[in-house]
């Protein structure tokens, strides 16, 4: 099962394409998942909180 | 795929291996021993907060009112911690050591620091239970400031946290340590990247959970003297809906690995099932908003953006996930001869296997029931006619009872033969334990569904409102829907209690797998061999009019259910 | 197969097939729809929470539901001894929430627009108006106004569905929604 992994498709030379190569990347991925969530859920949600105004 | 040398063998780095019977995989001694252990002790936990859930159900159950008010809210808050937590945790890092050292064929990075991670979930998870058990701390599963629990309590969820972050990084730790040893050509598996998915809305979720209970801590202590309710809530619910974002992740990665396992199936397109994990990875966590719809403070701009995990992108995923997997198996099945009319694929598939009937009904339970609830009680404005009603614990437990626990005891049946190197015991029992345990969360999520649906609140221990000094009356079907929730429960129940006994008595009491009970009884079914598989390329694609069909009626019922709430919704009070 | 790398080390570039694309293509239209119906409700429905909302102390917002019942009381509700309030349509009405009741009693005119101010005194607490089924969650320190026209007059009650103690269950208020006299 582990040996029949060897790629069939595509020259060995030829380049692993921008996406493919992202995907492959974890921490890359890492990255982003974190600093997606981050921005626009926990710091926008927090910036719309500090910006609710005193009761006339 | 057969090598049968049973002796452990010593990797370069000084990890010790064995090499699997049945796959010929090499498996590292310190990760299978790892994936016992905690696979052991989230069973343990299942079993006690499932015995919680039970109380907790005939609680509710008018005719029945089983506890009393203080015991009553004691246990809903440690059914919520041990069930919802410790047990999906302790089994999703089994989850990500299989699915990095085994399936990826190498060592385990840092065992030592795994074992701490071990010992500081078990420490955590325990000192929370004291906590709640001792009766300070019946703040239920979200403990929203300003109400108080005991510092115990938020100490063992801290300390639970910091342990399953270490183990998380172990699990990066052997991806890096594969791809440096080349352990595996080209990408990683398709389960192993399911896995990745759910290892980094894990890093989200306790970041966000270290942020907001360590203050909280600190404010029990009087260290601090307040915690803003929102901003609490905000930050706590980073931590406490994308922990049910790992679980989705982890699910999927199992219901891909148990059709391949079991079918040999093989995902339609790497390219769409990863794109779609992609969508997970940066859009599911958003929907951590779901629980702030009706909140002071948050504008609707915020509130449609994340609640829609970002124009639905994170929906998308999951339905290219809830064709693809069906798919594959079709496709599969087709391969393996099953080629006759639409459903013969579906008809003759290995029902009476536990691993594969529990995938497909977690599949359905999640897809129909936990999923399409989900999206439109996530919607902004149906969240008024929804929010902390009985429909939301309906919803999750078709989601993460339904769909996650499920799916970890589908697995489970197979882990027990390959990692426990046991016989499955009371077979007829392990049959019919998917059946029951679906059959019994179903109805529990129905009927909490449809009683919310009449308003009944969630975490109220008594419905009726005898010693309220104003009354009121639920409608009487409310009052049946929750009858017929505690049978389901019971049901459920009984579904678990199977379950435990299965895995209890075949892990501890099971004959040693040998080579003629695999010969006999492969836990992976020959049937799923490269030959048998399609090749890619639109060639070679196989017709799948089962799955179109399956589709279709998914999306059928997702619409019309989506715009009768919207019906409903619009028959309420105006207010703006 | 899935627990299998690849086969093809260059996955990105295999076709996909017309089913695969056909349901993709369903589902990202399905969400774009959903997220436009979330928007456009904002405009048409007549459904929606306000994003009015104000920091207040707990004891000034108490104030203000004391200044408007001094004012507007009409009678006790039942044996309860908690005042029934019937402030004039249009103004700024007040419920405050705390262990374990809502306070006070609202009396309403039928198709009349009021501003209710919703906030709790001490923990967090859940507006749950029956049988309509509105359920907003009302925080300390924060006074959430939302403008509302009870359309069909009858008496409703404000179930507190968010857990807050051992007397949870026990806490319940009431709206009366009268026609015009």
């Amino acid at each position: 099962m582990s040996d029949q992994s060897t790629g069939s498709g595509g020259a060995p030379e030829e380049r692993v394409p921008a996406m493919q190569r992202l995907l492959d990347n974890p921490f890359l991925l890492l990255f982003m998942g974190v600093a997606s969530p981050a921005v626009l859920y926990l710091i926008w949600g927090v910036m719309e909180l500090s910006q609710i105004p005193l009761s006339p | 795929m057969a090598v049968d040398t049973q002796a452990p063998s010593r990797g370069f780095i000084g990890a010790s291996y064995r090499t699997c019977p049945e796959t010929g995989l090499k498996v590292c001694s310190q990760a299978e021993a790892l994936i016992k252990v905690n696979a052991v002790v989230a069973v343990v936990f299942l079993a006690v907060g499932g015995l919680f859930g039970l109380m907790v159900a005939l609680t509710r159950w008018p005719a029945v009112h089983l506890l009393p008010a203080d015991w009553f809210y004691l246990l809903l808050t440690a059914h919520g911690a041990d069930v919802l937590l410790f047990w999906i945790v302790f089994f999703e890092v089994a989850v990500l050591y299989f699915a990095s050292a085994i399936i990826l064929n190498c060592r385990l990075a840092a065992p030592k620091f795994a074992w701490l991670a071990f010992v500081l979930m078990v420490v955590g998870a325990v000192l929370a239970n004291i906590a709640v058990l001792q009766g300070e701390s019946s703040v239920m599963f979200t403990s929203y400031v300003p109400m108080q629990a005991a510092p115990h309590f938020y100490l063992g969820l801290i300390v639970f946290a910091v342990g399953t972050l270490i183990a998380v990084f172990c699990f990066f730790g052997t991806l890096v340590i594969a791809k440096e040893e080349g352990s595996y050509e080209g990408s990683v598996p398709l389960v192993t990247f399911g896995a990745i998915t759910a290892a980094i809305i894990a890093v989200f979720t306790l970041a966000s959970g270290a942020i907001i209970l360590i203050p909280t801590f600190l404010w029990s202590v009087g260290y601090i003297s307040h915690i803003d309710p929102l901003m609490y809530k905000i930050i706590w619910w980073g931590m406490g809906h994308s922990s049910q974002q790992i679980n989705v992740s982890a699910q999927v990665a199992i219901w891909y690995a148990v059709a391949a396992m079991l079918l040999g199936a093989k995902p339609l397109s790497e390219k769409v099932s990863r794109m779609a994990f992609l969508m997970y990875i940066l859009f599911l966590q958003l929907a951590s908003a779901h629980h702030l719809l009706v909140e002071p403070g948050v504008s609707s701009e915020w509130k449609i953006f994340n609640t829609s995990y970002a124009l639905y992108l994170a929906v998308l995923g999951s339905m290219i996930h809830g064709m693809s997997i069906p798919g594959a198996m079709e496709a599969a099945q087709r391969r393996n001869g099953f080629n006759n009319g639409m459903f013969e694929w579906l008809r003759k598939a290995p029902w009476s296997n536990p691993a594969f009937s529990g995938t497909v009904l977690s599949i359905v339970i999640f897809g129909f029931l936990g999923g399409i609830t989900g999206v439109i009680m996530g919607t902004e404005q149906l969240n008024l006619i929804m929010h902390n009603t009985l429909y939301v614990p309906g919803h999750f437990h078709a989601t993460v009872v339904g769909g996650t626990t499920l799916a970890f005891m589908a697995i489970t049946y197979l882990l027990v033969p390959l990692i426990f190197r046991r016989e499955i015991v009371f077979k007829k029992i392990a049959q019919w334990q998917p059946y029951v345990f679906g059959a019994g969360i179903a109805g529990i999520s129905l009927f909490m569904m449809g009683a919310g649906t009449l308003g009944v609140a969630r975490r109220h221990w008594d419905i009726g409102f005898a010693d309220a000094a104003m009354s009121f009356d639920y409608p009487a079907t409310a009052f049946l829907m929750m009858g017929l929730n505690g049978i389901a429960a019971i049901c459920a129940a009984l579904g678990g209690l199977m379950f435990v006994l299965v895995v209890v008595a075949s892990v501890f009491f099971g004959k040693q797998r040998t080579a003629e009970s695999i010969a006999a009884f492969p836990t992976l079914p020959k049937t799923g061999s490269a030959e048998t598989v399609t090749s890619y390329g639109s060639e070679s694609h196989v017709k799948l009019p089962g799955t179109i069909v399956l589709v279709s009626v998914f999306f059928v019922a997702f619409v019309l259910y989506y715009y009768v709430n919207w019906k409903y919704l619009s028959e309420v009070w105006p207010l703006s | 197969m899935a627990i299998t790398p690849p086969q093809n080390r260059l996955w990105w570039k295999e076709p996909l097939s017309g089913v695969e694309i056909t349901w993709i293509g369903v589902a990202f239209i399905w969400g774009l729809v959903m997220f436009g119906t979330m928007v456009s409700w904002h405009f048409v429905g007549k459904q929606n929470l306000s994003n009015e909302t104000y920091r207040i102390d707990p004891n000034a917002f108490g104030e203000k539901v004391e200044a408007m019942t001094e004012r507007y009381q009409v009678r006790e509700e039942g044996d309860t001894g908690v005042p029934v309030v019937r402030p004039p349509p249009g103004s700024d009405i007040y419920m405050l929430s705390r262990l374990w009741e809502w306070w006070p009693v609202l009396e309403l005119e039928k198709d009349q627009t009021y501003r209710l101010h919703l906030s709790s005194m001490d923990w967090q607490h859940g507006f749950s108006l029956q049988p309509q089924n509105i359920n907003v969650q009302v925080h300390p320190g924060y006074d959430m106004v939302l403008t509302i026209t009870p359309d069909k007059s009858g008496e409703y009650a404000v179930v507190c569905n968010e857990f807050c103690g051992i007397g949870h269950h026990t806490m319940v208020g009431k709206i009366h929604v009268v026609d015009k006299k």
